[in-house]
């Protein structure tokens, strides 16, 4: 049945020619004008990001700008709509740089759910973020202003250009988590212990902008590369149902447990796990505009996976913000060999054995002793389609209990929170969820996020569990 | 394998979501897939059965109207015992949140554009404001708010020929907010009752906001306000300016985003949830499964993706043109999902009047159906024996000519979810 794919609406790359994006170097006004005899005039200049269907298809309803978060808490912030196809325009035009309120948007992604256009607003909110930090270059202003004899104005430069440095070296840490956790992961107790020195987290705050509000996560004893390689890796062999397993960094250095409990059930379904080698999703780095730290990320998980793939494997993620770079922030922005591959390839964990297996017929003959949970859908989980899942699957499980705490946004939206200067603003956003956290009767969260883990905790105190968790209790 | 339902409607608008509760009402095992946030938050809040004829005539009485239809008007396939288990419906859902149930009368709501719309069912916020009542009214926009020129509409009403006086005037809305706040931005004001920095001090946003209005009042027995007045907290808001300022208040319903298309949105979501409706949100229907003349099973998209979702029954529900529910390029009109036929003039000059306001034929373009609702094919025949159809996808009616959507998606929703649900 050759059906028309709605999905095409959403721009991809527009150097590899993507659907809706360039067609013979021109940009396509929409669907209904696009035919061969059809020659639009070149109004923009063209980039190989050609962003400008996708900002067309905007009809300013401002949906989006209501189901945002940050908009809802900062009255400075303009909201998506502004960020996305409004400052597409004005930066088309001499002399508009990107304007720097994008580095308000925390990358949650609801603008996308909400537009019912199919504007690819978290594209451009990635790509403006790029461009803003790309431009963020003071040395050779100085140097001009200088020449011109203008040394105030040089001074001027200097000084909005080390504030800027600041920041940009703060978000290059939070936004290489990777590497700090890899560090960390060598000497796992003292880097929990001076993690949270009290001492340490004031400079850190007052020289870069960590906040001192927040626990750093622990570090695991053992990352879960290291156990895995302990137990000799897969227990089970089987070509027929194989997947890679994507665990990012959080699952390796923190909460390994989570990354065990997905090994353990997909072998007793009788999966065979491969565990690629692989670097950060680039999530964070998307989120703080440092494109280029994350493609070089992307390379290396995408050469790996794509490998796996074709190797007879699905890739299986248990952190959904980076199944979602791997669906589809991936695609938006690089334009690698494999990329689409690897987008149509990855799942996440538990919607991945719901597809393939009797999952639910599984856990209705299963009981567990685990209590009541209050569940968080984080943002990207709700983009994949994935928010009511883990409440639909363990509707029939004895023995536990899980209640939706509510469609709001955590707050914490990864590095966002963690900066100093938005601190407040992340836990005004968490705030609802926190209420419905202490109305709901768990005493313990879940959630698939792990930093919306990190600020379910941080609001109520709860310890936070993942859904694999109690899959495996119930199944393994 | 895996995802297997007994009813699955697709689209998640007032159609689907009233084709869902009722196959559930059933005891179906329902579940909902729709692609993006529910199109309730676009929508007036105001539900219509019918306010105009489709020769342009104003209607008083909707149900004595419905019969004079055109054959194969959605309204004549389900029959009008259909259209009103389907208001029913509704009002079981939005219960003490709605007026208009006491009677087959239609109510004439003022809207934003200063236009009088009949239609049947109404938020109580907007009670007060019925333009066939004959106290004067003030109207209130607001110097940022460019949707709603208050003084424009209360001339347009006049001019309509309302049985009350009309103003209107323009105010700062107390406070500072940024030039381009979002109408949520100041319905959060309100249901939080947020403190506000005055000339004279702080004060809290219900209380500035009557001192705001209060100078215009002017003897005026009602004030209306566009659709601002709360997210959460709708009657708090009301009840608190009307108290301090001794009349009546309401809303008048604007374009979106729509805060009582969001309230509305609200009170099915709790619906859906109390019916055990199952949803999954955020991906498109793009492609199924057939066999033997029976869809087997829908696959929703992701970048290349496809995930499947089985069920015994489906009901479309994605809407027309406007909804994406019916789609057209230079060389045919489509529905999209399951290719149903949608019959329209092969010559596309033939689909559209030359004046703008004209009686488009795109108009009425979507699937024709049986009279249990099941999409026809070219030749007549059921497309397929388990798919049926609901809402603004059908063909038939010009629901934005006649003032019809809502009563069209409740009646057929109601239609298809009870026959969904008999046939499991």
């Amino acid at each position: 049945m050759g059906q028309r794919d709605l999905a095409g609406d959403r721009p991809r790359c527009g150097s590899c020619g993507g659907r809706g994006g360039v067609i013979d170097g021109l940009p396509t006004m929409s669907d209904a004008d696009s035919t061969d005899e059809f020659e639009p005039v070149q109004v923009f200049e063209t980039t190989d990001m050609d962003l400008r269907p996708g900002s067309d298809d905007c009809y300013k309803c401002s949906t989006c700008d209501t189901s945002c978060p940050v908009a809802e808490v900062d009255d400075e912030f303009p909201g998506p709509k502004f960020q996305g196809p409004e400052q597409w325009r004005l930066k088309r035009k001499e002399g508009h740089a990107v304007d720097d309120s994008i580095t308000g948007c925390s990358n949650c992604m609801r603008c996308d759910d909400a537009c019912p256009s199919s504007v690819p607003l978290s594209q451009m909110h990635n790509t403006a973020r790029g461009e803003y930090v790309e431009s963020q270059r003071f040395g050779r202003e100085t140097l001009a202003a200088l020449r011109r004899g203008k040394p105030r104005e040089a001074l001027e430069i200097v000084d909005e250009g080390r504030q800027g440095l600041v920041e940009r070296v703060r978000n290059r840490i939070l936004a290489n988590y990777r590497t700090s956790a890899w560090f960390a992961s060598k000497m796992p107790r003292l880097a929990n212990r001076a993690m949270n020195f009290g001492p340490a987290r004031w400079l850190m705050e007052k020289t870069l902008g960590v906040t001192s509000e927040r626990e750093f996560p622990a570090f695991a004893e053992q990352t879960f590369r290291e156990w895995w390689a302990e137990r000799g890796g897969a227990h089970v062999e089987n070509p027929e149902q194989r997947v890679a397993y994507f665990h990012g960094c959080y699952s390796n250095f923190n909460t390994t447990e989570v990354g065990k409990a997905m090994v353990r059930v997909y072998e007793a379904f009788g999966y065979e796990v491969l565990v690629p080698p692989q670097q950060c999703s680039g999530t964070p780095m998307f989120a703080n505009g440092m494109l280029d730290d994350a493609r070089r990320h992307a390379e290396t998980n995408v050469a790996n996976l794509a490998a796996a793939i074709d190797g007879g494997a699905d890739v299986i993620a248990s952190c959904t913000s980076c199944s979602m770079a791997l669906r589809q922030e991936y695609p938006e922005l690089f334009d690698l060999d494999g990329i689409e591959s690897v987008a149509a390839h990855t799942y996440e964990a538990l919607e991945y054995l719901r597809l393939h297996e009797d999952l639910e017929g599984a856990l209705a003959e299963a009981d567990v002793d685990a209590g009541e949970f209050a569940y968080h859908a984080p943002c990207h989980a709700r983009n994949q389609g994935l928010d009511r899942q883990a409440i639909e699957l363990f509707a029939d499980l004895d023995g536990a209990t899980v209640e939706d705490v509510g469609d709001s946004c955590s707050g914490i939206s990864g590095t966002y929170g963690w900066k100093e200067e938005k601190y407040d603003y992340s836990m005004a956003i968490g705030e609802e969820m926190f209420e419905h956290m202490d109305a709901a009767d768990g005493e313990t969260g879940m959630t698939e996020c792990p930093t919306c883990a990190m600020q379910m905790e941080h609001g109520t105190g709860y310890e936070i569990r993942h859904p694999l968790e109690l899959l495996e209790e119930a199944l393994v | 394998m895996a995802i297997e339902d007994d009813v699955c409607v697709v689209g998640g608008g007032l159609a689907g979501m009233t084709s869902a509760i009722r196959a559930a009402r059933k005891g179906a095992r329902v579940r909902l897939v729709s692609h993006k946030k529910s199109t309730l938050r676009h929508a007036s809040g105001l539900v219509d059965v019918l306010g105009y004829t489709p020769d342009g005539e104003l209607v008083a009485e909707p149900f004595d109207a419905l019969s004079a239809l055109p054959e194969g008007h959605p309204y004549r396939r389900v029959g009008t015992d259909a259209v009103r288990a389907g208001l029913d419906l509704f009002d079981q859902v939005a219960g003490d949140a709605y007026r208009g149930n006491h009677t087959d009368t239609n109510a004439l709501v003022p809207t934003h554009g200063g236009t009088v719309k009949p239609t049947a069912r109404y938020p109580q916020s907007v009670a007060a404001g019925l333009a066939s009542r004959s106290e004067e009214t003030l109207f209130v926009g607001f110097e940022t708010l460019t949707a709603f020129d208050a003084p424009l509409a209360a001339d347009h009403l006049a001019a309509a020929g309302v049985p009350s006086r009309t103003r209107g005037v323009t105010v700062d809305f107390p406070g500072e907010f940024r030039a381009d706040s979002r109408v949520t931005r100041f319905a959060r004001a309100l249901d939080e009752n947020e403190t506000i920095e005055t000339t004279d001090g702080p004060t809290t946003a219900r209380r500035a906001l009557a001192a705001a209005v209060e100078p215009h009042l002017d003897g005026a027995g009602r004030v209306g306000f566009p659709a601002i007045l709360g997210e959460d907290e709708p009657s708090a808001v009301r009840t608190a300016l009307e108290t301090r300022l001794g009349v009546e208040a309401f809303e008048v319903p604007m374009g979106p985003p729509s805060l009582p298309g969001l309230r509305l949105e609200e009170l099915f979501d709790a619906a859906l949830d109390e019916w055990g409706v199952r949803r999954t949100t955020g991906n498109p229907v793009v492609d199924f499964e057939a066999d033997g003349g029976r869809i087997r099973a829908v696959y929703v998209d992701r970048n290349g993706q496809r995930t499947p979702f089985h069920a015994d029954q489906f009901v479309l529900a994605t809407g027309g043109l406007v909804g994406k529910g019916i789609d057209s390029d230079r060389t045919g009109v489509v529905e999209p999902v399951f290719d149903c036929h949608v019959p329209h003039p092969g010559d596309r000059y033939e689909w559209f009047a030359d004046e703008a306001f004209g009686d488009h034929p795109f108009a009425r373009f979507g699937v024709a159906v049986d009279d249990d609702l099941r999409p026809l094919d070219a030749g007549g025949g059921v497309e397929y024996g388990n798919l049926r159809a609901a809402g603004g996808v059908l063909g038939g009616a010009d629901f934005a000519a006649e003032k019809s959507g809502s009563g069209i998606s409740l009646a057929t929703g109601h239609a298809a979810g009870r026959a969904a649900g008999e046939a499991v």
